[in-house]
């Protein structure tokens, strides 16, 4: 009888499966965090952004600020005043203009609110002046190169003023912006819905009426739902389904490298081999085949690469090539350093990849003599260790920023927030005090190129390889660009 | 335990009508069981997973842990009967290795449940009163609390490990034993030789040890069967969220927690671990059963 | 009988107050706090500061769960710190899916269990009896989250008939509704209809002993009408109390199986809020299926009380 009842559910539903015309069902890896740009922290919740918040700038292929909200700018001779001047008749989605007033109130939003993760991205501001209704200035306390890139994210990001200063730190449960897409509902953990809003700047631009932001964090669970037309897009595809995706005459792949990077984290503060002597860590490097564990663990579609950026990325040093594998080096180095067989506890997220990329590491490093020991945690714990430094190595990834800064002063610079290595070098500091201080391009690589001259060779960070974002989308979903952050832009798209 | 999820039988098997004692030697139990097909056949593969387990360094081809770049995810074949996994490793030995992580947590939880439980029982059961009354909402308040988030939360308050998940399923399954046992002793308190062992001017803790006691092994024997079937699929639930058994040491819990993400490429990643646990805790079922079929004479047909 | 209600509702209260005192403890022992699962990428330390300041995570643990527990009094569960709803809201929000899921388990549990459990206490000794017994059997045996595994991998990525997850509310369209929600309800009911048809068959084997049937059958009464009418009446008893316990068991033990097929329940619910310290989300849902074990378990007791006289007389 059950079985009847079943097929007769499955006739019924076979035939009268909905086609809504350009909504597209996004499949993300995880639930988005707080929807409010000022408080937001994850890099999943910048894909509900990029739908709902333009920015003042927008990031070009070249890794370049381009126009979005703002349409000019200027900086001073002395680097200390940024004047910006607006896109005339950009109205947020409650109908407010975006005006002088509004950035000034959005970039002071961002510096003061309580509890806002903007701060330290963009902490060099001094203040902010209206100039005019559409122009607005920038005072910054020192000279800070990485400004602009900055506002490409969510620092650069507008909101209303009356729906800001009218929910407060509820914003996130109805964020008012002036992106593409209006918010509509959020239902945590299964939806996220927004809207085409019909009074936005670039509205000719976009055809997708509707977006529904599905959280799926089980990779399999979410290619199974895209195949069978649950989903139109998802992020994130494993490496492992692309060859399977490839074979699907319905469906499409997407990728570009992430600005961020994979690493380990060494504990320099902790007394264990490892964490107190350089010459250790330059043995488990020498230790690693990075091609190897990207063949075995991602296919081989990821990048191995052994800087803070990719080795196609505009700013990385073609000076430092990826080094080789050797073991001999390896055990020649541990003898050097007076150790043998030393043991290595390294925490990994007990995700789907880290514990295979520490397996893999495990068996490498234990041909030079490496004892590996894995301890896979929950993200929180491996934070509350990370942060509290009660660990030897950490299996640690970045998101990434487009402007190098973002990849290294936070973790290398003496007692930032990221440094959970606890490294402190004073002429590293120089360094990346150096590559702040100017726009002069030729300048901040000099000064990339001496910070790297310390960080290669003291190994704090043991940068491992770049993930190729992935995503798989049916063929019914024309306009798919090349994303360079990794965040896809609505404008453009079209569902057939 | 969570009756849904993680122990089917537990809780229900604890409710439903308590095993009458009857004081009899091993002997007579051993006749009973292996008057049982089903029961007979549940101790032979309980024995060869032991056997699979202890001998697990002889019986298996190849080192477990010992990883080859150059065939990974290979379907099965002769050299790997079972095929390889993401690093190359043969499954067939991860699967005899991986014996020993369920059997360990299958049988020591249940020690420590029986260890803490019991005691407990006894002595709620036979003091009755306050004691009996903290006992029990303490037990209460455990049962009513999810076992897996219990579960969880321990186990990542402890730290992930073999070790630690067995702490925590032990912890979990306490409150059965508590309550069982103390169902029975009051059972059997009220019985008549305990009248008279009593009005003999036999002390409490005499009549508790001496008297009580042997009474209620049985019952203890057959949900203690029936509850490391339950432990076993909890140690797999658990390193199925990456909270048992780590790396690179084989637990089957763990082994289709990394299978589920290669469910297209490589099925039989899925499959052996998922068979492995089915007949674990099939075997241990079976002897459950016939346990209490041997030992419970109201239920006998 | 008010007596024996009230001491069981006065047992009640301190269990609950126990359990909920037990998970609050628990939780502080886990490494790290809301601040650390929420500081995220940035990490900035005025932030973490902040966070903990502005939910009074810097307060002592006793201090803490007062305030807690005087805004459970007044009906206030708190907020969830991550995802910004008052808890309250979230368990409006996700009970309903999760009772759905619970139903249709219980729906195909007592589909499968009861009838097989008629019959092979029916035909006890015959190879229907055996056969019964091996599902039921195999029902116990298998690790749930497997099942789903292996269903996934049969009707959603090699037949490709249902959807592997992706919730869809019954309002918006039953029939995807009723796609979505097969699949792990069948895993969760396998295991339950195990555990029916086992009790189903114990006790229709105790009243088709009884001397009444035997009676019923003297007098000529057909053997599907002693079946229906007398066995089945007097078994269904112990099936139904059975099956309300399995029932509450099934408000929080989904766990597992929603998380496999991305239901957004009780279960992920509760197993997201601990990975992320959300110490509210953990405590109001555990409070509720709790309350919900425990209202069950008081009802069993009552049904018992009733239907056994020798407990009624004591």
């Amino acid at each position: 009888m059950m079985r009847a009842v079943l097929a007769c559910l499955l006739a019924v539903g076979l035939v009268s499966t909905p086609l809504q015309a350009q909504t597209l069902r996004f499949g993300l890896m995880e639930d988005p965090d707080a929807l409010d740009p000022t408080l937001a922290r994850t890099f999943t919740s910048r894909m509900v952004f990029a739908a709902l918040c333009d920015k003042l700038v927008d990031i070009g292929p070249d890794l370049k600020p381009v126009p979005q909200l703002a349409t000019s700018w200027s900086l001073s001779a002395d680097e200390k005043v940024l004047t910006m001047a607006l896109r005339p008749g950009v109205t947020f989605h409650d109908g407010e203009p975006l005006d002088a007033a509004a950035a000034k109130f959005s970039i002071e939003r961002h510096l003061k609110m309580p509890g806002s993760q903007r701060r330290g991205e963009i902490s060099p501001i001094d203040t902010v002046e209206v100039v005019d209704d559409l122009t607005f200035r920038i005072n910054l306390k020192t000279p800070f190169a990485p400004l602009l890139a900055q506002f490409t994210d969510r620092a650069g990001m507008m909101v209303s003023p009356k729906a800001a200063t009218a929910l407060g730190d509820k914003f996130s449960t109805a964020p008012v912006c002036a992106g593409p897409f209006k918010f509509v509902e959020r239902v945590p953990q299964d939806r996220i819905v927004v809207e085409r809003f019909d009074g936005y700047w670039n509205k000719d631009q976009i055809q997708i009426k509707r977006i529904e932001f599905r959280p799926i964090p089980d990779g399999t669970v979410r290619l199974t739902n895209l195949r069978s037309g649950q989903l139109d897009l998802l992020e994130r595809l494993a490496p492992n389904d692309l060859a399977q995706v490839k074979r699907d005459p319905k469906l499409k792949v997407g990728s570009t490298v992430e600005l961020g990077f994979q690493s380990i984290v060494f504990n320099t503060a902790k007394d264990t081999p490892i964490g107190k002597d350089a010459r250790v860590r330059a043995a488990f490097e020498a230790s690693i085949d990075r091609n190897a564990i990207n063949q075995v663990v991602f296919n081989g579609e990821f990048v191995p690469g052994n800087q803070w950026v990719q080795p196609k990325n505009p700013n990385y040093l073609s000076e430092f090539p990826l080094p080789k594998r050797d073991v001999a080096k390896a055990k020649a180095l541990l003898a050097e350093a007076g150790v043998t067989n030393p043991v290595v506890n390294l925490v990994v997220y007990a995700n789907s990849e880290a514990p295979l990329v520490g397996q893999v590491i495990q068996a490498m490093t234990k041909e030079a003599g490496f004892d590996v020991r894995l301890q896979a945690t929950d993200f929180t714990t491996a934070l509350d260790l990370a942060d509290k430094g009660n660990f030897e190595a950490y299996l640690y990834n970045w998101s990434g920023r487009p402007d190098p800064d973002g990849n290294t002063f936070s973790f290398l610079a003496c007692k930032t927030p990221l440094n959970y290595s606890r490294y402190c070098n004073p002429e590293a500091d120089a360094s990346m005090s150096a590559s702040r201080l100017s726009t002069d391009p030729a300048k901040r690589r000099a000064a990339w190129k001496s910070l790297a001259d310390r960080i290669l060779a003291d190994r704090p960070f043991l940068y491992l390889f770049h993930r190729r974002l992935l995503w798989a989308y049916t063929t019914k979903l024309t306009g798919f660009g090349d994303y360079p952050d990794g965040l896809v832009r609505y404008t453009g798209l079209k569902l057939d | 335990m969570s009756g849904a999820e993680a122990a089917p039988a537990t809780v229900t098997a604890a409710r439903s009508a308590p095993v009458a004692a009857e004081p009899g030697p091993l002997r007579e139990i051993w006749f009973r069981l292996r008057a049982r097909p089903s029961a007979v056949v549940g101790l032979v593969i309980v024995l060869a997973l032991v056997g699979m387990a202890v001998f697990a360094d002889w019986i298996a081809p190849y080192d477990p842990s010992a990883t080859n770049w150059g065939a990974v995810r290979t379907a099965p074949s002769l050299a790997h009967p079972f095929g390889t996994d993401e690093v190359g490793r043969d499954l067939l030995s991860r699967i005899i290795h991986g014996a020993r992580a369920s059997l360990a947590a299958g049988l020591t939880s249940v020690a420590l449940a029986v260890t803490l439980g019991l005691p407990l029982g006894l002595l709620a059961g036979y003091a009755g009163g306050v004691i009996d009354g903290a006992i029990m909402r303490l037990t209460d308040a455990l049962l009513a609390i999810p076992f897996l988030i219990l579960a969880i939360a321990l186990a990542a308050f402890l730290g992930p490990s073999l070790t630690n998940a067995m702490v925590a399923i032990g912890l979990s399954a306490t409150s059965i034993f508590v309550r069982l046992s103390r169902a029975q002793v009051q059972a059997i308190t009220a019985e008549e030789f305990i009248e008279a062992a009593r009005a003999v001017g036999n002390p409490p803790w005499r009549i508790a040890l001496r008297h009580i006691l042997p009474n209620i092994v049985p019952a203890i024997l057959v949900q203690a069967t029936l509850t490391i079937a339950a432990a076993i699929i909890a140690e797999a639930s658990l390193s199925f969220l990456g909270l048992g058994q780590q790396p690179p040491a084989p637990s089957w819990g763990s082994m289709l927690n990394v299978a589920k993400n290669f469910l297209d490429q490589a099925p039989w990643m899925a499959i052996w671990p998922g068979v492995s646990i089915f007949l674990a805790v099939l075997s241990f079922n079976l002897l459950g059963d016939g346990l209490r079929d041997a030992l419970d004479p109201r239920q006998r047909n | 009988m008010l007596s024996f209600l009230a001491r069981r509702i006065a047992i009640a209260v301190p269990t609950l107050v126990l359990a909920s005192m037990i998970i609050f403890a628990l939780q502080q022992l886990l490494p790290g706090d809301t601040a650390t699962a929420l500081s995220g990428e940035e990490r900035d330390p005025e932030v973490i500061a902040f966070i903990r300041e502005k939910y009074h995570l810097d307060r002592p643990l006793p201090v803490r769960y007062l305030l807690w527990a005087k805004g459970v009094l007044q009906g206030d569960l708190g907020e969830s710190i991550r995802l910004q709803k008052p808890v309250i809201d979230l368990v409006a929000e996700k009970l309903p899916v999760t009772l759905q899921l619970a139903c249709l388990a219980m729906v195909i549990a007592l589909v499968i269990g009861v009838p097989m459990g008629i019959v092979s206490a029916v035909r006890q000794g015959t190879t229907a009896d055996y056969v019964a017994n091996g599902i039921a059997l195999w029902g116990l045996s298998i690790p749930n989250f497997w099942l789903g595994i292996m269903m996934i991998l049969f009707f959603s990525v090699y037949l490709g008939w249902l959807p592997a997850s992706g919730y869809v509310p019954p309002s918006e369209s039953l029939i995807d509704n009723l796609k979505a929600m097969i699949m792990p309800a069948f895993v969760l009911g396998n295991a339950i209809a195990a555990v029916m048809m086992r009790h189903t068959r114990a006790a229709m084997l105790q009243v088709l002993q009884s001397d009444y049937v035997r009676t019923a059958r003297a007098k000529g009464v057909s053997p599907l009408g002693v079946i229906l009418r007398h066995c089945l009446r007097n078994a269904a008893v112990p099936i139904i109390t059975l099956g309300a316990l399995e029932f509450g068991q099934l408000l929080s033990g989904a766990v597992l199986t929603e998380q496999i097929f991305s239901v957004p329940g009780f279960g992920k619910l509760m197993v997201d809020a601990v990975f992320n310290r959300d110490y509210a989300t953990v405590q109001g849902v555990v409070i509720c299926t709790a309350t919900t074990y425990i209202v069950l378990n008081l009802m069993a007791d009552v049904a018992y009380f009733l239907v056994n006289p020798k407990l009624r007389r004591s």
